[in-house]
């Protein structure tokens, strides 16, 4: 099957990722990663456990530097920045690219300080309580806490505590959003209201978005990415960017036989 | 009908079940020994501190008084008290807090928080390691040479800066890794998530790691005193003396504390002066329960302040 859309983008990208490379010590984790974001979608990554997804997800917002070890080779670019090059400040980075992770966690501090932290630190200047009201009526929390905003943000339900932490990633203004499995620790209906707010994020926000759940990626994405991997001759797993194409052609009509095993769970 | 024994649960596969011995009787026996032993160890170190504590009250308390605290040593047993011996353990214990606390701490969290993994911070705690096992009068022989002889200028000698300092080394190993374990106890996924947001290192520290890590802290930096309110060996070695009839003026003063004064009492041959040494000790716990049972309130307002 020939896929005519090898260059899905046809809006302005918000990411790309050039020849990417990521070591762990001296080991290659995923390699030769080309991949154009395109601005306000949303975007799926897939595939196999320890595929790099997770890995290049990271290289979005520089987390990966604070894994010791972990190198990255080649070009993220953001708004035309390469954000390896010298002089690029991973802090500053992460305030434009924020971070959702795999298990809610929330700071053990009130709902409100959990907002404000990150505002804060940013130096922020705006009325904080507005800023507060706004980032959790972002994250479709603001009806369900606004009478306990003193109240610890860890007494909340799990699905509350990580829409608190989507809600704390937009109190800071960012651009992109990179979701890492964001749902995999929620149960179904939790499942269901953070992917709704995804819907409604995309207005404002980029989103990158890992998952395991199949049914996930093809719900909340525009594009989707299937990353595969293979073992070496030393047992170790490298990661590669299989497919990148629109959601529909990756789940219906793929080009490559892995992704269309993948993505009809005969492997994974 | 009737079930003889309702456990017996009988088995559809006769011929695999006898690869099986389950022997409920002797592994519930193994299991009261077991019990046992870890009880009669428990009875065994109660019954020790029992014994000294009985020891002491019966010898020492008939000595306590107003007087006994408030009188200077005397050579008269009746006479004799441990005014100077308690203001000087209070100051020396005030100096070595002033300096272990802030030290041992700020090392704990570079090498936690702020150093990579490299050659040199292995190497450092190895050492910090090694320093814990150091025998204290190590350290007092390093406090006179280093302290006592050539920081004279700035201790005045065998005085309670000299002391203090010798004492806050001796415990600094113990705060620096107790407050690296209370730091490696705050869960990685707060620091992810501050950095997450465009935090740096020390914001991540301040706003969220260190409140969260300040209860194990304490209950460290508390052993850690502890262990220095008592030691006595290398306060003899920098030379702490045994008579002192005057209280400390400055932190330049020399001093004696509990402990030596304890021990300068019981090497006496008169009777009495054990009855005095008895005392000592008592007051010496009591300062010992007071400053630990600070430290526990204080630790029990900061973990409800963080959660």
């Amino acid at each position: 099957m020939i896929s005519n859309s090898s260059h899905p983008v046809t809006t302005q990208a918000a990411l790309t990722a050039e020849d990417v490379n990521v070591y762990y010590g001296s080991n290659l984790a995923v390699r030769n990663v080309f991949l154009e974001i395109p601005k306000n979608r949303v975007v799926a990554f897939i595939g196999p456990s320890g595929c790099g997804k997770s890995t290049i997800l990271r290289c979005f917002n520089r987390m990966n530097d604070l894994i010791p070890g972990a190198r990255v080779e080649g070009k993220i670019t953001f708004k035309g920045q390469n954000l390896y090059a010298k002089g690029i400040d991973p802090v500053e980075t992460r305030r434009y690219i924020g971070m959702v992770f795999q298990k809610p966690n929330p700071f053990p501090k009130t709902i409100y300080e959990n907002i404000a932290f990150g505002a804060r630190i940013n130096g922020y200047q705006g009325n904080m309580d507005e800023l507060v009201e706004r980032s959790l009526r972002g994250a479709a929390l603001w009806d369900e806490v606004k009478d306990k905003l003193k109240g610890s943000g860890l007494a909340l339900s799990g699905g509350q505590q990580q829409r608190l932490c989507i809600a704390r990633a937009i109190a800071v203004e960012p651009e992109v959003i990179l979701m890492d499995e964001p749902c995999s620790a929620l149960d179904p209906i939790s499942t269901l209201r953070v992917e709704e707010l995804i819907h409604e994020l995309k207005q404002q926000y980029t989103i990158v978005i890992v998952t395991h759940n199949m049914q996930q990626a093809s719900r909340v994405s525009d594009l989707t990415a299937f990353y595969n991997a293979e073992a070496t001759e030393t047992g170790n797993k490298i990661g590669y960017l299989v497919e990148y194409d629109q959601t529909q052609t990756i789940f219906h009509n793929p080009t490559e036989k892995a992704t269309q095993e993948y993505v009809s769970g005969r492997f994974g | 009908m009737t079930i003889d024994n309702p456990q017996n649960f009988g088995s559809d596969r006769p011929s695999e079940a006898s690869n099986f011995n389950i022997n409920l009787a002797g592994r519930y026996k193994l299991d009261r020994i077991f019990e046992s032993l870890t009880w009669i160890a428990v009875a065994i170190a109660l019954l020790v501190l029992a014994t000294l504590i009985i020891d002491v009250l019966a010898d020492g308390l008939p000595r306590l008084s107003w007087d006994f605290l408030n009188n200077f040593p005397s050579r008269k047993p009746e006479q004799a008290g441990l005014k100077s011996a308690l203001f000087g353990t209070i100051w020396v214990m005030s100096v070595v807090a002033a300096v272990s606390f802030p030290l041992g701490v700020g090392a704990g969290i570079f090498l936690e928080e702020f150093a990579g993994d490299n050659w040199l911070t292995r190497i450092i705690e190895i050492n910090i390691n090694n320093l814990a096992g150091v025998p204290s009068i190590i350290y007092g022989l390093l406090g006179l040479q280093v302290f006592v002889r050539y920081m004279e200028p700035l201790t005045g000698g065998r005085s309670i800066l000299s002391g203090g300092f010798t004492l806050a080394l001796l415990i600094l190993p113990i705060i620096i890794v107790s407050t690296r374990e209370a730091l490696r106890a705050v869960p990685d996924s707060l620091r992810l998530a501050g950095f997450a947001l465009g935090a740096n290192r020390w914001q991540v520290v301040r706003e969220h790691v260190f409140p969260l890590a300040i209860p194990g802290i304490l209950t460290g930096t508390i052993l850690a005193l502890s262990r220095a309110i008592g030691d006595t060996a290398p306060l003899i070695t920098i030379g702490a003396l045994t008579f002192i009839s005057f209280l400390p003026e400055g932190l330049q003063s020399p001093f004696t504390v509990l402990p030596i004064q304890v021990f300068n009492w019981v090497s006496r041959p008169q009777r009495e002066f054990h009855d005095n040494a008895a005392a000592g000790i008592i007051v010496l716990m009591v300062v010992l329960l007071l400053m630990n049972a600070t430290a526990v309130f204080l630790r029990n307002r900061f973990q409800k302040k963080a959660s």
